[in-house]
């Protein structure tokens, strides 16, 4: 099925740097602005992190971005030429973006491997499901991606009686199951002990330039560990952007986050 | 998990062995063993076991949307009905001059309104494979109608359940008036043969048992596939995360769809079984209460399984049956009673219980 998504959506078209282009987007929700004129580019193939405090706008901006939201205003295009506001959920997922929740939201009721099948980049039209048939790749792919998240133990057990850490695991390899053009990561180490941390940090650094991937992460060093490049959301909007040093020692990110 | 599968699986069996016994035995008996025979079965036991057959498949196609999909769809009988009325249309037409005012090609109902013509919606209804293709067409249509609007528009919970009872309930008038041309009130009944047998003989009774026994094993098979199917991961997905599978670029709407037709259709050969074996249909059966019930069987069973609403199904109009007969007052008194010991103490039915049991057994 390689190919389908482009077929239907068009070229994506990165020749310009940026993967993903939000101008002026603005969003509010009974009159309180959660996303007010932002303006944010990521460039194909780097990891970005977001940071900011609580209320900044950093779910509400991945909910734009992954069509759950619809903007008040401004533009929001994958690419030079996809316009993902005229597209729903799930052609914004077929096209490449993917998402993985801040509260991990795996299916409980199946299996770790049939969590795996369903993230599985193929045709999803209901009557190819019906007749589908796990290709010998398809599945050496499963098990590799098993592997990477280390649950090979826990193949056959229900997602419902893993640890909340496994969880964010499952929900990690169900992104790298979709290979996605673009993965936004939305608060992945919540829960995790610290080897775990380690191991999620070593992942994402190791997809970057296979895949865009934007984070959003609380824990400073976490962040510091895997970021090239910050973006700082604050009321809304972009408050600065940099390496971590450059961020950390803003005096408006210091105002913002200790409320001076 | 290894345990919950082998429990499941061996309650699939007995329950698939018990219908083959049902289906393959009783109408042997009675076919070929003499009248006066221990071993045969009165019509009555006979028709009863049908019925309640035909109520099986009726609480499958609901498990299939609710247990499955988590559509909660209190409109099942609907679908059960409109299958019921294509047969019994073809029922109708079968009487010929056999009616009251012996007419050819009208039904005695339209005779009476003075209607002269046959309305069209009626023709095509003498060929028994016509009213074969409409007993799950019409359904299916109607199902693919309503389903697309309301999934489309996100309609989920509490509120498809009302537009689901909503729908049966706008059925239940429309059928009752004269006008429609479904005999109305009294609905579709006095039938007199079926493919050229006649339908108050014990024989065709059995032969009967014993098709609606076979369908019901057969619609039990294949939709143990199609829920063990990736297509029956995703509504099972759905049921517990909607809004994730939209992410992972599954279109929810035609997978609520699709299961919905799917059962849909179970619902109308169901309703075509029951009317030949029961001899009537009317208006009743659109009844919202009806559809509330199907969900009753199936939570008393065990949702999410199949062979729980078969079970839920039976043994629930096998209660209804003796305490009516006993104590005619009670009988909705002790359905609320099932329904809230079942809620509270047996939140997984009945097979919820006889799985644990096996399971401890095994360990």
């Amino acid at each position: 099925m390689n190919g389908f998504a482009e077929n239907i959506f068009g070229q994506l078209d990165t020749r310009h740097g940026p993967i993903l282009y939000l101008e002026d987007v603005s969003v509010s929700f009974d009159g309180f602005k959660a996303l007010n004129d932002l303006s944010l580019y990521i460039d194909a193939g780097e990891l970005r992190c977001l940071i900011g405090p609580n209320g900044a706008g950093k779910t509400t901006l991945m909910d734009v971005i992954t069509g759950k939201t619809r903007p008040d205003k401004g533009s929001v295009f994958f690419g030079q030429t996809i316009d993902l506001l005229k597209m729903d959920e799930p052609e914004i997922a077929q096209a490449g973006i993917c998402r993985k929740f801040q509260k991990p939201s795996v299916f409980d009721a199946l299996t770790v491997f049939e969590n795996l099948e369903l993230a599985l980049k193929a045709d999803k039209r209901t009557w190819s499901s019906l007749f589908h048939r796990l290709s010998a790749t398809q599945y050496d792919r499963i098990n590799h991606v098993i592997e990477t998240i280390g649950l090979t133990s826990c193949n056959h057990y229900r997602a419902g009686i893993l640890s909340h850490g496994q969880k964010q695991w499952l929900e990690i390899g169900m992104l790298l199951m979709q290979e996605p053009k673009v993965m936004l990561v939305d608060e992945p180490i919540a829960g995790m002990t610290h080897q775990e941390v380690e191991r999620t940090a070593e992942l994402l650094v190791s997809l970057k330039g296979q895949h865009s991937i934007v984070v959003v992460e609380h824990d400073m060093e976490f962040v510091r560990s895997i970021a090239n490049k910050v973006t700082v959301l604050h009321e809304g909007s972009v408050l600065t952007e940099g390496t971590m040093d450059e961020v950390q020692n803003d005096p408006r990110v210091i105002q913002v986050y200790l409320g001076g | 998990m290894k345990l919950i599968t082998l429990g499941a699986d061996k309650i699939a069996t007995s329950v698939l062995l018990a219908l083959g016994v049902v289906s393959f035995v009783i109408p042997f008996c009675n076919l070929v063993l003499p009248a006066d025979s221990a071993l045969h079965f009165s019509a009555y036991t006979v028709s009863l076991i049908g019925k309640y057959l035909t109520f099986a498949l009726l609480g499958l196609s609901l498990d299939l949307v609710w247990g499955y999909c988590g559509i909660l769809a209190l409109g099942q009988g609907a679908f059960f009905a409109l299958g019921g009325y294509a047969m019994g249309m073809y029922l109708m037409r079968q009487i010929g001059t056999r009616g009251v005012y012996g007419d050819p090609l009208l039904p005695d109902f339209m005779v009476f309104l003075n209607w002269k013509e046959l309305p069209w919606y009626w023709l095509g209804f003498d060929q028994f494979w016509f009213a074969l293709l409409m007993v799950v067409l019409v359904p299916g249509v109607l199902a693919f109608v309503f389903g697309w609007l309301a999934f489309r528009s996100r309609v989920t919970g509490v509120y498809l359940s009302i537009i689901t009872q909503a729908l049966t309930y706008a059925l239940l008038l429309a059928f009752f008036r004269n006008e429609m041309g479904f005999g109305g009130n009294n609905g579709l009944t006095d039938f007199k043969e079926l493919l050229g047998f006649n339908i108050q003989s014990e024989d065709l009774r059995a032969v009967l048992l014993g098709v609606t026994g076979i369908t019901l094993m057969a619609t039990f098979i294949v939709s143990r596939w199609v829920v063990n199917t990736k297509l029956g991961r995703v509504v099972t997905a759905i049921r517990d995360q909607e809004s994730r599978v939209r992410f992972l670029g599954y279109r929810v709407e035609m997978y609520k769809l699709w299961i919905f037709v799917f059962a849909a259709m179970i619902a109308g050969v169901a309703g075509a079984l029951y009317v030949p074996q029961v001899g009537i249909i009317n208006p009743s059966e659109f009844s919202p209460l009806n559809s509330l019930e199907i969900v009753i069987w199936v939570a008393m069973g065990g949702r999410g399984t199949l062979y729980g609403a078969i079970i839920g199904a039976v043994l629930v109009n096998f209660s209804k049956t003796i305490l009516t007969g006993l104590l005619p007052e009670i009988w909705l008194f002790s359905l609320g009673a099932i329904f809230v010991f079942v809620t509270v103490f047996l939140p997984d039915g009945i097979v919820g219980l006889m799985r644990r049991k096996l399971q401890e057994r095994a360990a």
